[in-house]
Order: structure tokens, then C-alpha cells, then sequence
């Protein structure tokens, strides 16, 4: 243990410790930019200056380790006449246009200057060149509100291992952007929006697609129906005070219908529909001898990103579309039918925790129905303010009931928004088809877990034996493909998400009001409640959702029937430009 | 030669050392100032400079010219030809000197071979219109080194083979004296032995920052690791200064040896050689020197048959100055973008790959082999107390030597300006010295008697640096020179943090204001401020001194700011904006030159009558100003 | 692939052949991509995508990260260079001494500013800080030689020698003829 003093109190912490830690640690938070937990400590952006007694010059907290005996102030004149100049020198190089900025809600360099008592901005010059990438469906880049900080570089590379972004040029003109300077489309991205969750500002955000979602709402001729996928109710009471994790469903519903929608559907619907598909697959590989490890395809940042970096893998892909994309070939099928409406009247939304679903909605073969499966996919974080522009304050509001039959769902559908989810919704239904006598299980707390990368089970059913794989982040999936590739078979079924802890954890989801260092606890919250949700359920199988056995009655026949094959399952494709996983080797010792 | 005699044995004892020293000890030994031409029968060798300043002045020209006049004289026997590093004295170029006697011939080009060989190697007299003249009025000519001012007063040690042996020839650096040192640490000291002799010699780094070198390899040497390594720091970013390039071109073998005892002191295996690419002979011949040691087994396994393995590779660097600061330089040589790093962590331990490394500068290296064969008390008796040894100054701008002059620390910039340096060209006056490079500070006239050592340089708002010394006349505009340097640290930024990615840039656009004539009082202030900020906030070196070249000049010229903003005038005439060219109707004599020169056609008159500038066209180039003999261009 | 523009380029242009040699040596060296760039702006001249792309797969470094080091450093250029890159010293020796009055003239001479071609392919012009032989300031490189001791005056008979012989040599038309397209090097 160190003891050293912070503003004059004494404050005992363990070794590696850094002064910014001890210091939040006791309530003195100081100010930080480039700074995120166990992600990035690169001292650049100088917002976290303190005076160390003895030391040269001040020294940056977040970089600086505890030392025995050390005297630190956080807040003297000169921390704060430096912390002022940084906020003033980022200003004078930014685009401030916060009223009609994204970010101002929650922007970090606004607050921070807020805080600071930034009152004017005493240097004025030249802006550094802007370029704003805004050719993407699920994301824009504008480097004109971008203070270098690195967070999104640090993300990409560190947690999801793609490093589709880089620091590029030097000095005054220095930027984040794909290879070549081209738009992020046309990167090996996956688009999983992972570092518009970090960015401090509004420099790295969602494509915004509400005004075209209002304009629908707007229009009488069409009927607006929308799927809330199962992460979005944990999260989306965040945006209005409520907190981390807190269960808002009903509201959420109740909010929704207010805006206009005609029906509020639900994706754990679809996230049923899905694992009768799924679990099927799997018994069939299994028995016809199919490439095994089957992998899950219900993350499209995880498709997206194995179609640039695994081309030649995928094949053990599961060929089931995503809920997301199963709910809407149904709706404009099915529920079309049922309905006596014409599909081409039906503007399918959906609300999704991630920015990729934006993507793959618009993938060209997503039109089994012959028209585009889904129309326009919102981010939680959209549906949040678009909330806040009907005035509506979600806490308050009476909650309300999902809209059947697409609303009804079972507790499996609602854990696929988690890390191991779709992983126990399958093991669930396949305990139940090959259980036998003894009660089929519904908990696997062995493919449960936290944000940690790489989980392995065996699961053990009426004497079949599962061999699992659980991958969530983009570098773990990448690992867990490696073994793959290299041959290694033990693996039956494998769940890779491609954000930290599954969806709940998605690019679209709200981000913390205290910024991304909370990230971390907020998942943790988010994912408790989805199994809180799950366990409430009186249905927990997919199996068992009655309007999932009624829309096989009525409508598909069985799984993995002809119908079934055409409207819900899809195919992958190898994307350029190839990507490229740094190799192990790239960074490495000379001895 | 670029492969050494494949009959060298590999060096297995000191004693195979020691016999290898022979081998050239008889080449080298004619190669003193003391050596006087004996008679007909003696070797004569022919040294001619193949550094960049000369090779830009076709000395290999000079050099295949001499080869051939000798072999078809029929002289090859006795008369001998020999590429040697630079002499310090690159303006004279090509450099040819002759030995014994050590004639020391200037400018020579291969058409001047002829009179060299008739005259000077046959006749016994050397050619005088080729000798150095110090003074161009007075005619008068010196024929060695040693009675050229701009070499008396010199004392070299960092320095002192360059020129002197065949860089690209291990035998002769080893003949004369190189790896003995290295011997004797290995044979005859312990690792912590070499460590205080360093320490005791006082020596302080001298790549800028002048952190005492003993203690940054005991800080090394105390990190406890399997893997550690030894960085050598050859970027030498400061524009102006040359004499790291000088040294890895003249003396490669002295870098290799103080590296591998650097290894020896802290206990690495490994060293690497960070060089800037825009160096190609250094490149090339430290590349010779590094092969040429490893096969006679100075470098690579059980060095000296002891148990001491050591190597070394080269790094390119790739245009970035901010690589010369020591995690950056770590960056680059990870193969990354060339971003400083926080620090703590100290290299010494987390450096390369985040193992303990310890980095010194060229020139430092170059010391160190004297220091460990003469001893630590030798070293400290040069110098200064706090600031031991030598330095080498890197003279140029506008002064009539210029060139690299190693001197003993504390020497006053008067005896480097007015001995060495030969005083200022054209009769003007010495205004100012910039040392430090972009990170330095300004001298002014007052201060000519100043001790060149760190202390004294910081304590006046300057810095040692790495040595530049630009010498500046009285037509130089101190804002102009201020807003130079700033243009220079604003392009190098690395952009990693705001002080000096947006700092710099917003200091240069006020400075951009002032020599336009668009500056208000107000934004001298704001300079001020925003220095001082940048100073106290910026990550890295770069950043933290970027501002003392404006600190620096505000500080001793301030009324050249003020002239700037409140009169609106360039008084050195330098600011384009601020100055207008005018003859002088009663001083011009009509002589017409004026009007010849000017690019633009504007000036215009009739012979012997005054003449006059279209201000409306002049596009101030100064060129009238420039030729007029008469004094009568004003600005 | 959605890419296909380069595969031809790439079995044909014997220069890929080298520089992959260069890679698989280089390989196991850590950190080598500095070097690795070094060697391919010698074979192509400058780093055109393709070649990044190659180097991003044969060393297994995201290429947006090569991208990011290429930008970093000022020696590698994305862009074609002339025949005879002109490189001025703008270090402090040679700005003293006047390397702002032979950079301009250069310009005006070649009708280009600093970081461009000229059309016929034979010239581009950067500044550069520092070549080492400051006291030959003010300091120029043509293709790598240095010039020193140049002023203004100098420039127009240098780079008349240099097209001449580039005329003589056929590397170049003589002038009035179209210009050739700058680096085309198929
Ligand atoms: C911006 C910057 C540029 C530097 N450039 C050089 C350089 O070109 N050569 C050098 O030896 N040191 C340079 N340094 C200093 C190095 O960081 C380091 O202190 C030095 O190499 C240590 O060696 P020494 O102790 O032998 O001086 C630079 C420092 C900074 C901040
Ligand atoms: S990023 Fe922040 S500071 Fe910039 S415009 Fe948006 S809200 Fe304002
Ligand atoms: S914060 Fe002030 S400046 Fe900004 S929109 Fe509101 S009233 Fe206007
Ligand atoms: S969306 Fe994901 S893969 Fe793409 S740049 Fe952002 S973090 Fe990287
Ligand atoms: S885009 Fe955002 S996260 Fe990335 S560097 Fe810029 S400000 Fe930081
Ligand atoms: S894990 Fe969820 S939020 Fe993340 S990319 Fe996949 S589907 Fe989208
Ligand atoms: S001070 Fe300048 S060079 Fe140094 S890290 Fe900051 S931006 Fe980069
Ligand atoms: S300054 Fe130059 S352009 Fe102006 S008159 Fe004199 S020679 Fe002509
Ligand atoms: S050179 Fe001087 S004296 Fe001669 S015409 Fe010009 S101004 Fe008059
Ligand atoms: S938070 Fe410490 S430097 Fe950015
Ligand atoms: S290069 Fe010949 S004297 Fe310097
Ligand atoms: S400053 Fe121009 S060569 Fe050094």
C-alpha cells in the first residue's frame, strides 16, 4: 500500500495505482478528455493536470502512479488557469454549433468548459481542415468537433481488435480516419458504433435517421409498426434520469405509441422465431454432419466484421437472419396477410442498441418479402430523443402493453440482448426436445458471465454433449475465429456478439451521463435487469411462445420448412477490403 | 574499402587487438601536425574529405582524380590516397590534406589535381592559391591545420578522428585507439566501475537536455530485467547542427564502441542506431562499420572472449523531428507513429517494447570511449565544473567560418564568433547568436562574453541544445527570426496534445500578424501568455520549449516588437509588409546597377542621375539594396 | 473481393515480387514497417494504396494503421514524385542565409509550389529541414545530390542542366510537347 496526500488528505492506495484513480476514489474528481479506463492513458489531452510537490512542471493524473509519500493539489490557479487554457485552444479549433449539435446533452468539452468557467475564447485562428464521412448508413465522422482525444482509435483497436480507425497526418492537421482517408463504408469496419459510445463530443456519432421516421409517422397512408429489441428497455430510461439498467418496458412502450406508431411489436418475438430456426440448424448439422462449430449470425456488427476478416469461415455461420430481420420478413408477410394490409403500406422500424443493425437492414438481400424487410432502424439513443422532442418524459408515463401478436414474447427471446443469451435460449429449447424424462433445465449459469472476453462450457443433455463457446467483443471473436480456422473442433455451437457484453452493451445504447468510464458498471446493471425480466416471465422457452407455435400453424409449417428457408434465412459474403488482424508478432520483443 | 581483408582473424584476445592496432599503427603515425616532409623516399598520403558537404562539392570527383594521376604518374608506391569523414570545415570543400606536414588545401575540384601532384607531391611545394586564406582582403594564406584560425583554439575529443582515418577501414580505427577502451572495461573494470568513471567524468548529455550520463546509465543498470537496451540517438532534428552527422561519417567505430560498453554498464545485449534517413553516407558507413565489427567479432557473441555478447542495428528514421525526443524516437523504432509518450514511466525503465532502456545522443557516445581509456579525471579537468569536457558548436549563418568547432565547455561565445569563427562577413555588425535550435534562446551583442556551458545558456533564457550556433548580423529581423522558429516547431508538432498542436499554431498566426503589420500591443501580451501556457501544459519536450525563441527575443529585443506593432516597421528591413525600398536621391550616384538587378524591372533613371523604385511594382526583394555600393537604397 | 484493381498490377510488376522478399525477411523483425515503407518508396517512388494494402497484409498491421504512420512522417509521400525530386533546406543555416529567396525562385521557375509537380513528370519541389551540410547553406537536393552554397541566381542554369539532359537522355520531350502524364508507370 502507498500513502501519499491528495488537496491535503491523507489517502492510502494499492501499488499502480494512478493519481486520477486515488483521486476519484475519495470524491475529488478530476476533469479528463483522452482518458478511459483500462482502454486509454496516453496523457494527451492535458484536461487532468495536477501539481505534484517536487515535480518539474505540473503532471498528468491519469498517467502518473501514486508514489509514498506524494503531495498532489488538483486545484490551485495553475491547474486551473491550465485546464482553462486547454478547453480554450480545443475551442478555438472546434466547430461549436451545440444547439443544433447531437451532443450537447451530454458532450464532455461542453461541460467540461461549462465547468471550467470557460467564458471566451481569447485565441482565435484557422480551423484545421474539416471532413465530415457521412456516407455510412449506421455512422458519421465529423472531424471538425473532434479534439484528437483517441478514445475511438483506442476502442477499436483495444476492445474490438479491428482498428478500422486511425490517428492520420500530423500536427494541426491530424485526424481520425479509416485507411486512406475514405469513408468509413468503404473500411473494414464493422460498424458497431462501439466508438461513438467514447467519443466525447459529437464528432463521432449515429447516422441520424428520426426526421425520416417522423416523416412516416407523419404520413396518414402508411401503417407504422416498430420492434423494440430486448436490450433497448434496459437502457433507454437512462436517457431521462432514471437509473443504470432500470426496467423501463412499459414506458418505453407507452412513449413509443404516443409518437405515433400504430402497432409497438417486440423483437423477442422474433428473437424466438430464431432460436426454433436456430436450435434446428444446429440438430441438423449435428445429425447430417454440417460444419460444425455453428455460429451464431445475430449480430451484425459480428457478421459484418467476420465477412472482412474471415471470409473463409463462413460457412459456419448460422444461415437464420437476425430477429431484427426475421421480425420484418414476417411483418410485411404474415402479418401483412393477417392484417389485409399491403406490405408496401407497412414502414417496418425498429429501435435497436446498435448501430450496425442500421447497416444491415439495408443490405441488398434483405427483401425476401419483396420489399425491404425493414425500413428504418433507430438507435436507442434516437428513439430517446425523439422522445424528448414529443415532450414526453418516459419516467413519468403510465406503462403500457406490447401490441399482439408480434408484441408477445418469452424470457429466452429477452436474454439474447445479453452476452451468453441466445446461447441459454437454445440450450433451454434443446433441453426441453432432447430431455427426456427429468425436467428440462432453464438456467445455465455456466454460459452466464460479465464482459470477460472468451467463455467455455459443457453442457450436458440427456446424455448429448454440448461443447459452448462464448465470445462478446469484436477481439474476442476475432481469437475465438483463429482457433477455429487453425482446425480446432471441438466446439458444437458457438455465440460470438460483437459488442462487450452482447447488446446491452451496443453502439446505439444511451451513453452514461457520467461518460464511459461507467460503461463498464452500466452493462453490469443492464445485463441483472435482463435477467430479472427473463425470471418474471411466466413463458422462459421460445419453444412455448404461443404466437410463435401459432404463426408456425397458420403460416411457416416447421422450422426450417421451404417457406421458413426463404423468408428467414439468408446468406453471407466475403467483403472488401480484406481486413487485416494484427499479427502477434507486430509488436514483440528482440531479445 | 568497403570489406575489410578477409585474412583479419577474428578478435578473440586483447593480444589479437593489440596486433591489429600495429597493422596501421605505421599508416597513421605520418598522419600528425608534428610530422615534417622527410625526404623523397617517404609515404605520402593524400586525404581527401568524403563527408556530405564535400561529396556535394563532387569530392569523390576530387578523390578518383587523384587515384588515377597517381597510378598514371607511377607514384602508387609511395604516394597514397585515403577517404577520410568530414573536417569540420565543410564550406571550404572539398577538403584535401596532405601528409606529412599536413597541408590542409581547400575547395579542391579535380581539375586542381594535376598542380596538387606536379607541384606539391612531386615539387615539394604546395600550391598556394589552394591553401586557406583567413583573410579575403589580405591575401595572406596558412598552410596547416593547425595554423588555421578556425581550427586553433580547438580542442577535439568528440571529434577528434574525424577526418583524421578511413571510416570506412576498421583496422584504422583501431590503430588509432578505438575498442581499447572497450577492452578495457570488459578485461580490466566492472559494470559498475565504467558507470562511476562516467559519472565522475561530469559528462553531461549533450542531445539537449544535458542530463548527466552517469547517472542515466545508473538508473539503467538499477532496472532489474533479462532484456534491456541501449538506444543511440542520431536524428539530430535541431536544423543547423551538424556534428552527430560528422562523427557516425568520420568515426563510426566510436558509436559502436561506446554503445557496447553502455551494454557492458547496464547489462543489455542489444542496441540500435536511430539515424535520420535524410543521412544517406551516414547510413552507409555507419552500416560498414557496424559489419566490419561484427566480423572481426567486436560485436555479437562473447566479445573479446569474455562472456559479454553485444549487437547493434540500424533504424531509419523518417522525417519527423519530434523522433528525437526520446519516446518517440522508442515509437518510431516500434514501428509506430512517432508520438511521445507520457512519462513516468522513465525509459530507464519501460522504454523499447517496455523493457529498461537507456537512449544518450551521438556526441555523448563520442566522449565516452576517452573517458574510460584517459580516465575520469582527465575528462573533468576540460570544461567547466558543472559542465565538463568539450562541446561542438555547429557555427553557421551569417559568419565567415562556419562550420563545427569543438571547444572546451565555458568558452565565451566572442572567442567562437570572432576566433574560430572569423567575425561577420560584409562588415556588418553581430547582432544575436540563436543556440538551442528551436528550443533555445537568442545571445544578443551585450552578452558576447558569455561561457558557452548549460548552466549559463538556461540561465539566460537559452539552452545548450545539441549545439547549433546561427550567428546573426545586423540586417537579421529578431521577429522574423522568432516567427521562423515557431513556423518550424508548428510544423513539427506532433498533434498529440492541444498546447502544441493548437497553441503553437495560434502563436504563429499572432506572429503572422505582427511582421505583417497587422499586430497590436494586445497580441505581444497574448504571445506572452499563451508561451508561458503552452510551456507549463505540453506533453513533451517539443511543446514545453517550442515558445522560448519568442520568450527569448521579447526578452532582448522587445523594441523590435514594438516597432513592428506601434510604428509599423521592419527595422532590419526584413518584413516584407513593413518595408518600403527608396533611393536616396543625394547619396545615389546613378551608377545604374540597382536597376539591372531588380527582378521586376521597377527601378528606373538615367545615368548619373539619381534613379528611382516604382514602390507600385517592387517586390521587395532587396536586391537593390543589396548591390548598391553607394548606400543609397533606404528601407 | 470488392476490390480487383490491383491484382493485375500485382503478378505483374516485378517490384511487388520485391518487396515482398523484403517483407518475408522483415517480418520477424519487430517494429519493421518503417522500413519496410523505406523500401517500398524506393522500388515505386512514392506509396500509392495499393502498395499500403500489400504491406498492410504481408506485415499483418491494419492497414488504417500503416496509414497512419505513412501520414506521420514526412519522408513517405502518397503522392507521385518528379523524376528529379527537389528537396530545399528551410533549417535554420540555410533560412539565414537566404533558402527562402532560392525557394521562390525555384517556384517560379518550375510554375509550382511547394508539394507539387510539374506536368511533365520531371521535377516535384518539398522543403525539408536539414540535410547536414548546413555549412554549405543554403542547401538544395536534386534526387538526392546535394547542392550547396546556391543562391537565386543559381537556380535557372541548375535546373536548365538538369532538363537538358532528361531531354538528351529521352526521359522527357523537348518542351511544347504534351505534357506526360506525372509517375505513369504501367
Ligand atoms: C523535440 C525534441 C527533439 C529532440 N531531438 C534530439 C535529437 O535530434 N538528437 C538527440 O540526441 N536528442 C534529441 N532530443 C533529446 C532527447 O530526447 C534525449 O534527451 C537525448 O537523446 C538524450 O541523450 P543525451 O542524454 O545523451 O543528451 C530531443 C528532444 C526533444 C524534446
Ligand atoms: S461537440 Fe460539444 S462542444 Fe462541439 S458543437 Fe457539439 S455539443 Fe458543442
Ligand atoms: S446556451 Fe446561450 S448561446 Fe447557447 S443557445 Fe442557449 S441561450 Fe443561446
Ligand atoms: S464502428 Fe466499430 S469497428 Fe468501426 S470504427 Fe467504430 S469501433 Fe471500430
Ligand atoms: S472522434 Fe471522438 S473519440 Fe475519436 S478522437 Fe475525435 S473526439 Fe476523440
Ligand atoms: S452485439 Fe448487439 S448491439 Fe452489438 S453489433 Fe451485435 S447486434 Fe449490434
Ligand atoms: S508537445 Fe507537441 S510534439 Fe510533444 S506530444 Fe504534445 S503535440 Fe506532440
Ligand atoms: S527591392 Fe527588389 S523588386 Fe524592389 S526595387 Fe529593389 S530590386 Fe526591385
Ligand atoms: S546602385 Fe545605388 S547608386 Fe547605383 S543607381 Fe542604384 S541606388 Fe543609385
Ligand atoms: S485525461 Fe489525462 S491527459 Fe487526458
Ligand atoms: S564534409 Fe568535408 S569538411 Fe565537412
Ligand atoms: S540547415 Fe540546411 S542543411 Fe542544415
Amino acid at each position: 500500500m502507498i500513502n501519499l496526500t491528495i488537496d491535503r488528505k491523507q489517502v492510502q492506495v494499492e501499488s499502480g495505482t494512478t493519481v486520477l484513480e486515488a483521486a476519484r476514489s475519495m470524491g475529488v474528481n478530476i476533469p479528463t478528455l483522452c482518458y478511459l479506463k483500462n482502454i486509454n492513458k496516453i496523457g494527451a489531452c492535458r484536461m487532468c493536470l495536477v501539481e505534484v510537490k517536487g515535480a518539474r512542471g505540473l503532471q498528468t493524473s491519469c498517467t502518473t502512479p501514486c508514489t509514498e509519500g506524494m503531495e498532489v493539489t488538483t486545484n490551485n490557479t495553475a491547474v486551473r488557469a491550465a485546464r482553462k487554457l486547454v478547453l480554450e485552444l480545443l475551442l478555438s479549433d472546434h466547430n461549436m454549433e451545440c444547439p443544433t449539435c447531437v451532443r450537447a446533452g451530454n458532450c464532455e468539452l461542453l461541460q467540461l468548459s461549462q465547468e471550467h468557467g470557460v467564458s471566451g475564447i481569447r485565441y482565435e485562428g484557422e480551423k484545421h481542415a474539416a471532413h465530415c464521412d457521412c456516407d455510412s448508413p449506421s455512422l458519421s465522422i465529423d472531424s471538425s468537433k473532434c479534439v484528437l482525444c483517441q478514445r475511438c482509435v483506442a476502442v477499436c483497436r483495444e476492445v474490438q481488435g479491428v482498428s478500422a480507425i486511425s490517428l492520420v497526418g500530423r500536427g494541426f492537421e491530424s485526424a481520425v480516419t479509416p485507411f486512406w482517408k475514405t469513408s468509413i463504408d468503404a473500411a473494414a469496419c464493422a460498424l458497431c458504433g462501439q466508438c461513438t459510445l467514447v467519443c466525447p463530443t459529437g464528432a463521432l456519432t449515429e447516422k441520424d435517421d428520426t426526421e425520416k421516421v417522423w416523416a412516416a409517422l407523419m404520413d396518414p397512408t402508411k401503417h407504422v409498426i416498430v420492434q423494440t429489441a430486448p436490450a433497448t428497455r434496459v437502457a433507454i430510461g437512462e436517457m431521462f434520469g432514471m437509473p443504470h439498467g432500470a426496467i423501463a418496458t412499459g414506458q418505453m412502450v407507452a412513449a413509443i405509441r404516443s409518437l405515433g406508431f400504430d402497432r409497438v411489436f417486440d423483437t423477442n418475438f422474433s428473437a424466438d422465431l430464431t432460436i426454433m430456426e436456430e436450435a434446428s440448424e444446429l440438430v441438423s448439422r449435428l445429425q447430417n454432419g454440417g460444419p460444425l462449430p455453428l455460429i451464431t449470425s445475430c449480430s451484425p456488427g459480428w457478421v459484418k466484421y467476420a465477412e472482412h476478416f474471415f471470409p473463409d469461415q463462413l460457412d459456419h455461420l448460422s444461415s437464420c437472419k437476425s430477429p431484427q430481420q426475421m421480425f420484418g420478413a414476417i411483418a410485411k408477410t404474415y402479418y401483412a396477410e393477417k392484417q389485409g394490409i399491403d406490405p408496401k403500406d407497412i414502414v417496418s422500424v425498429s429501435i435497436m442498441p446498435c448501430t450496425a443493425k442500421k447497416f444491415e437492414a439495408a443490405r441488398d438481400e434483405m427483401n425476401a418479402s419483396g420489399y425491404q424487410d425493414v425500413d428504418y432502424v433507430l438507435t436507442t439513443r434516437e428513439l430517446g430523443r425523439m422522445i424528448k422532442q414529443a415532450g414526453l418524459n418516459l419516467a413519468k408515463l403510465r406503462p403500457e402493453e406490447y401490441d399482439v401478436p408480434l408484441g408477445i414474447g418469452t424470457g429466452a427471446g429477452q436474454i439474447f440482448g445479453t452476452t451468453g443469451g441466445v446461447m441459454e435460449a437454445a440450450m433451454r429449447t434443446a433441453a426441453a426436445w432432447l430431455g427426456g424424462t427429468d425436467m428440462p433445465r432453464l438456467t445455465f449459469q455456466e454460459v452466464r458471465g460479465e464482459v470477460a472476453g472468451i467463455r467455455e462450457a459443457t453442457v450436458v443433455i440427456n446424455g448429448n454433449v454440448f461443447f459452448l463457446a462464448i465470445a462478446n467483443g469484436l477481439a474476442a471473436a476475432g481469437r475465438i475465429m483463429e482457433k477455429i480456422k487453425a482446425g480446432d473442433t471441438r466446439y458444437h455451437f458457438v455465440e460470438i456478439m460483437g459488442c462487450p457484453g452482447g447488446c446491452i452493451g451496443g453502439g446505439g445504447q444511451p451513453i452514461p451521463s457520467e461518460g464511459p468510464d461507467a460503461l463498464e458498471e452500466v452493462r453490469l446493471a443492464r445485463i441483472k435487469s435482463m435477467y430479472a425480466i427473463d425470471e418474471a416471465q411466466t413463458i422462459r422457452r421460445s419453444h412455448e411462445n404461443p404466437a410463435i407455435q401459432e404463426l408456425y400453424r397458420e403460416f411457416l409449417g416447421a422450422p426450417l420448412s421451404h417457406k421458413s428457408h426463404e423468408l428467414l434465412h439468408t446468406h453471407y459474403h466475403g467483403r472488401g477490403p480484406a481486413g487485416v488482424r494484427k499479427a502477434a508478432a507486430a509488436s514483440g520483443v528482440k531479445k | 574499402m568497403t570489406a575489410i581483408n578477409t585474412t583479419t582473424a577474428r578478435i578473440n584476445h586483447f593480444a589479437d587487438l593489440e596486433a591489429l592496432r600495429q597493422v596501421s599503427a605505421q599508416t597513421l603515425a605520418v598522419r600528425t601536425a608534428e610530422s615534417v616532409r622527410l625526404p623523397d623516399a617517404e609515404q605520402i598520403q593524400i586525404l581527401v574529405c568524403g563527408g556530405t558537404g564535400c561529396q556535394a562539392g563532387k569530392s569523390v570527383a576530387t578523390r578518383k582524380a587523384f587515384e588515377v594521376a597517381i597510378r598514371e604518374a607511377g607514384l602508387s608506391d609511395r604516394v597514397s590516397v585515403h577517404q577520410v569523414g568530414c573536417f569540420g570545415f565543410c564550406r571550404m570543400g572539398p577538403v584535401v590534406v596532405i601528409y606529412p606536414g599536413e597541408t590542409f588545401y581547400c575547395e579542391v575540384a579535380a581539375k586542381d589535381v594535376s598542380d596538387i601532384i606536379t607541384h606539391h607531391v612531386m615539387g615539394g611545394n604546395p600550391v598556394q592559391r589552394l591553401l586557406y586564406a583567413p583573410s579575403p582582403k589580405e591575401k595572406v594564406r596558412v598552410q596547416t591545420m593547425a595554423a588555421n584560425p578556425f581550427y586553433k583554439g580547438q580542442q577535439r575529443v568528440a571529434l577528434k578522428l574525424c577526418g583524421h582515418i578511413d571510416p570506412e577501414d576498421i583496422r584504422e580505427s583501431i590503430g588509432a585507439g578505438r575498442y581499447f577502451a572497450l577492452a578495457k572495461g570488459l578485461l580490466e573494470m566492472t559494470p559498475a566501475s565504467v558507470i562511476d568513471e562516467i559519472k565522475r567524468s561530469g559528462l553531461r548529455g549533450r542531445g539537449g537536455g544535458g542530463f548527466p550520463t552517469g547517472k542515466k546509465w545508473e538508473f539503467a543498470a538499477a532496472s532489474v530485467n533479462d532484456v534491456k537496451y541501449v538506444l543511440c540517438n542520431a536524428d539530430e532534428g535541431d536544423p543547423g547542427a551538424f556534428m552527430d552527422r560528422s562523427v557516425l561519417e568520420g568515426d563510426p567505430h566510436a558509436i559502436i564502441e561506446a554503445m557496447a560498453l553502455a551494454g557492458y554498464a547496464i547489462g543489455a545485449k542489444q542496441g540500435y542506431v536511430y539515424v535520420r534517413a535524410e543521412y544517406p553516407v551516414a547510413i552507409h558507413r555507419l552500416g560498414i562499420a557496424i559489419r566490419q565489427a561484427r566480423e572481426v567479432g567486436l560485436l555479437g557473441e562473447k566479445i573479446l572472449g569474455t562472456d559479454f555478447s553485444f549487437d547493434i542495428d540500424i533504424r531509419l528514421g523518417a522525417g519527423a523531428f519530434v523522433c528525437g525526443e526520446e519516446t518517440a524516437l522508442i515509437a518510431s523504432i516500434e514501428g509506430e507513429r512517432g508520438m511521445p509518450r507520457p512519462r513516468p514511466p522513465f525509459p530507464a525503465v519501460s522504454g523499447l517494447w517496455q523493457k529498461p532502456t537507456l537512449n544518450n545522443n551521438v556526441e555523448t557516445y563520442a566522449n565516452v570511449p576517452d573517458i574510460i581509456l584517459k580516465g575520469a579525471e582527465w575528462y573533468a579537468a576540460m570544461g567547466t565544473p558543472k559542465s565538463t569536457g568539450t562541446k561542438v558548436f555547429a557555427v553557421a549563418g551569417n559568419i565567415m567560418n562556419t562550420g563545427l568547432v569543438e571547444v572546451p565547455m565555458g568558452t565565451t561565445l566572442r572567442e567562437i564568433v570572432y576566433g574560430m569563427g572569423g567575425g561577420i562577413p560584409k562588415g556588418k555588425k553581430f547582432k544575436a547568436a540563436q543556440t538551442g535550435g528551436p528550443s533555445g534562446g537568442c545571445i544578443p551583442a551585450q552578452l558576447l562574453d558569455t561561457p558557452m556551458d548549460f548552466d549559463t545558456l538556461v540561465s539566460l533564457g537559452s539552452m545548450m541544445g545539441s549545439g547549433g550556433l546561427i550567428v546573426m548580423d545586423d540586417s537579421t529581423c529578431m521577429v522574423d527570426v522568432a516567427r521562423f522558429y515557431l513556423e518550424f516547431t508548428q510544423e513539427e508538432s506532433c498533434g498529440k496534445c492541444p498546447p502544441c498542436r493548437v497553441g503553437t499554431k495560434r502563436m504563429l498566426e499572432l506572429l503572422d500578424k505582427i511582421t505583417t503589420g497587422e499586430g497590436t500591443l494586445e497580441d505581444i501580451d497574448k504571445l506572452e501568455e499563451l508561451a508561458a501556457g503552452i510551456k507549463a501544459t505540453s506533453l513533451c519536450g517539443l511543446g514545453q520549449t517550442a515558445p522560448n525563441p519568442v520568450l527569448s527575443t521579447l526578452h532582448y529585443f522587445r523594441d523590435e516588437f514594438i516597432a513592428h506593432v506601434v510604428e509599423k516597421r521592419c527595422p532590419a528591413g526584413k518584413c516584407q509588409a513593413l518595408t518600403e525600398f527608396r533611393i536616396d536621391a543625394e547619396l545615389c550616384k546613378g551608377c545604374g546597377l540597382c536597376a539591372r538587378k531588380c527582378p521586376t524591372n521597377c527601378i528606373s533613371g538615367e545615368i548619373k542621375h539619381p534613379f528611382v523604385i516604382d514602390a507600385s511594382a517592387c517586390v521587395k526583394c532587396g536586391n537593390c539594396s543589396d548591390v548598391c555600393k553607394f548606400g543609397a537604397v533606404v528601407h | 473481393m470488392s476490390c480487383n484493381c490491383c491484382k493485375g498490377m500485382i503478378t505483374e510488376d516485378p517490384r511487388f515480387a520485391e518487396l515482398d522478399a523484403f517483407i518475408a525477411s522483415a517480418k520477424s523483425t519487430p517494429g519493421s514497417l518503417i522500413s519496410v515503407l523505406h523500401k517500398a518508396q524506393h522500388l515505386f517512388g512514392f506509396l500509392p494504396e495499393e502498395v499500403l494494402q500489400h504491406i498492410a497484409a504481408g506485415l499483418q498491421i491494419p492497414p488504417a494503421e500503416v496509414y497512419g504512420v505513412v501520414t506521420f512522417y514526412n519522408y513517405f509521400s502518397t503522392e507521385p514524385v518528379g523524376r528529379f525530386p527537389i528537396s530545399v533546406c528551410m533549417g535554420t543555416a540555410c533560412y539565414v542565409q537566404g533558402a527562402d529567396r532560392v525557394l521562390a525562385k525555384i517556384e517560379s521557375e518550375l510554375g509550382i509550389k511547394t508539394g507539387q509537380v510539374t506536368d511533365d513528370g520531371l521535377f516535384s519541389l518539398v522543403s525539408c529541414r536539414c540535410v547536414g551540410a548546413c555549412g554549405l547553406a543554403p542547401v538544395i537536393t536534386i534526387g538526392g545530390e546535394v547542392h550547396g552554397k546556391l543562391t537565386e541566381h543559381d537556380v535557372p542554369k541548375l535546373l536548365a542542366e538538369i532538363r537538358q539532359q532528361a531531354i538528351a537522355d529521352g526521359l522527357v520531350e523537348a518542351p511544347v510537347q504534351e505534357p506526360v502524364a506525372a509517375g505513369s508507370d504501367k
